[in-house]
Formats: structure tokens, sequence, C-alpha cells
């Protein structure tokens, strides 16, 4: 019986492990960094999910940590690539050349635009 | 309705604590009750990010299915991006789209936007009011209605029962 958990347990990690290559091979092959936030985010989340859960099938002592490692994962993960997409576009990171549309970059030159007005009108004044 | 804040931040405290420590000796337990009390005593003075959450059956009963859905469109994103990745020609085609929500709460739409993030070819950047910015790495179309109801819809109609 211990034999088999152990066998399933580690199927599961070796398929986390094939999803966590093929995030890091989406990495590489993206073309720019919004594209690699995507690749990086979704494959690394589930990749982390199974490894953690394969461990948890081979040893049960530890699963409620385990437990625990992928819940912060799944509700920082998110987190941190949405905090990522946003930086890199707030410091007009360009985009693909193929993108079809960007509705946000409307409004965010607006906001640039006023901004280095008001730089510019306080270095008159001076 | 304070007196649910501090209930629920105890027991998510008491439950991460009992987690950590995998077994329930009436030591251990003990410890945690009265850790988690205090903490919550101390710290909870304006905790009301949970006051949005609902206590109700139906609340319950969203929220685990919930879970299975969004199980079913993390495992389909990452075969998706799988395929796209693997494919030689690289079939991407993406872009920025709006999308609106209906959700009201903030716990509510950080669990959407968290949503969105994990599912296929999709990523939240922004979120200003009721309006989400949304890379798609395939971009169907940019009518802002065919996005929502695209992307949102399937999470929405649970999000608003467990949220509000």
């Amino acid at each position: 019986m211990d034999g088999t958990l152990q066998i399933i347990g580690a199927i599961i990690t070796l398929i986390g492990s094939i999803f966590l290559f093929l995030g890091s091979l989406g990495l590489i092959r993206m073309p720019d960094s919004y594209n690699r936030i995507q690749a990086g985010t979704k494959a690394s989340t589930l990749g982390t999910i199974l490894t953690l859960l394969g461990i948890a099938l081979i040893n049960p002592d530890w699963s409620g940590k385990l437990i625990l490692l992928i819940l912060f994962v799944l509700l920082t993960n998110p987190i941190s690539s949405n905090v990522l997409a946003r930086a890199a576009h707030f410091i007009n990171i360009p985009l693909y050349k193929k993108t079809v549309i960007d509705k946000l970059k409307k409004e965010e030159t607006i906001k640039v635009d006023v901004s280095d007005k008001k730089i510019n009108n306080k270095t008159d004044k001076q | 309705m304070k007196i649910k804040n501090h209930i629920i931040l105890f027991l998510v405290l008491l439950a991460v604590w009992l987690l950590l420590n995998s077994s329930f000796e009436i030591h251990i337990l003990s410890v945690g009750v009265v850790v988690s009390l205090i903490i919550t005593l101390v710290f909870c003075r304006n905790c009301n990010v949970f006051s949005e959450i609902k206590l109700t059956p139906k609340a319950f009963f969203y929220a685990i299915i919930y879970v299975f859905v969004f199980s079913g469109a993390l495992i389909k994103s990452n075969f998706d991006v799988a395929r796209r990745v693997v494919t030689p020609s690289l079939p991407i085609n993406p872009g920025i789209v709006t999308v609106k929500t209906k959700l009201k709460s903030k716990i509510g739409r950080l669990m959407l936007a968290n949503s969105i993030t994990l599912t296929p070819g999709t990523l939240t950047i922004d979120i200003k009011d009721d309006i989400m910015y949304i890379h798609w790495i395939d971009v169907l179309s940019t009518n802002i209605d065919e996005d929502t109801h695209q992307i949102v819809s399937r999470f929405e109609k649970y999000l608003e029962v467990i949220y509000g």
C-alpha cells in the first residue's frame, strides 16, 4: 500500500515538473514581457501545486504544511504577476509588434502628459 | 457586524496554526487558541475586509462549486499555454482589453482578478473602479460587453453569491 501511494506521488510530482519545464520554455520563447509573465504565472502555479501534492502523497506527515504552502502560492502568485505587469506597463515597456489593441495606453499617456506639464511649469517658475 | 470579523480572523489563524503543527493534542490546541485570541483582540480593530464575506449555506455551497470551476480553468489554462509554447509558429494574438465587473466588495474583486490571472490566456494588469484592464494572449473581440461575457461572467456568478 505504501509503495503504490509513493509511486502515485512520484508521478504527480513528475507531471508538475513537466509543467514547470514548459513554463520556463515559455519564458524563453514568448516575445514580450507580458506574454512571458502569462506563461510563467500559469505554469509555475500549477507546477508548484502538483509538485507539492506529490510530496504530500509520498510523505503524508508533511501534508498540513504542504497544504498551507499550496494556499500561499495560490494566493500570492497571481498578485505578484499582476504587480509586475502593471509596473512594466507603467514604465512603458513596449508590447509585442503584433499586439492587436492596447486600451490602457490612452489613459496613461494622458496622465504622463499632465505630469510633464507640471514639471515644466515648476522649472519655468524657478 | 464587528464580532463576525473577529471570529473569521480567529478561525483563520487557528487553522494556520493547526496545519503548521498537524496535530490536535491538547497543549498545542490550547496554545493556538490563546495566541489566536490575543492576536484577534489586539490587531483586529478595523479588519473590515472580512465583513463582505457572507456566511450563508448558499455561499458555502457556491464556494465549493467555485473551487472546482477554478481548478478546471487552471488545468485548462496550463494545457493552453503548453500548446502555445510548444507549437513552432507561436500562435499568439495579444492585446490589452477592458472588462466590466458587477462585484462591489474589495475582496470579491481581488478574488476575481486572481482568478482571471490564473485562467486561460488572461492576465489582469490594472483595475480602476469597475473597469479591469486585461492582457489577453488571444484577442477574440475588442468590444467591452463581448469580452466581459468571455472572461468574467463564468466566475462572477459564483463570486457574486459568495462575496456580494
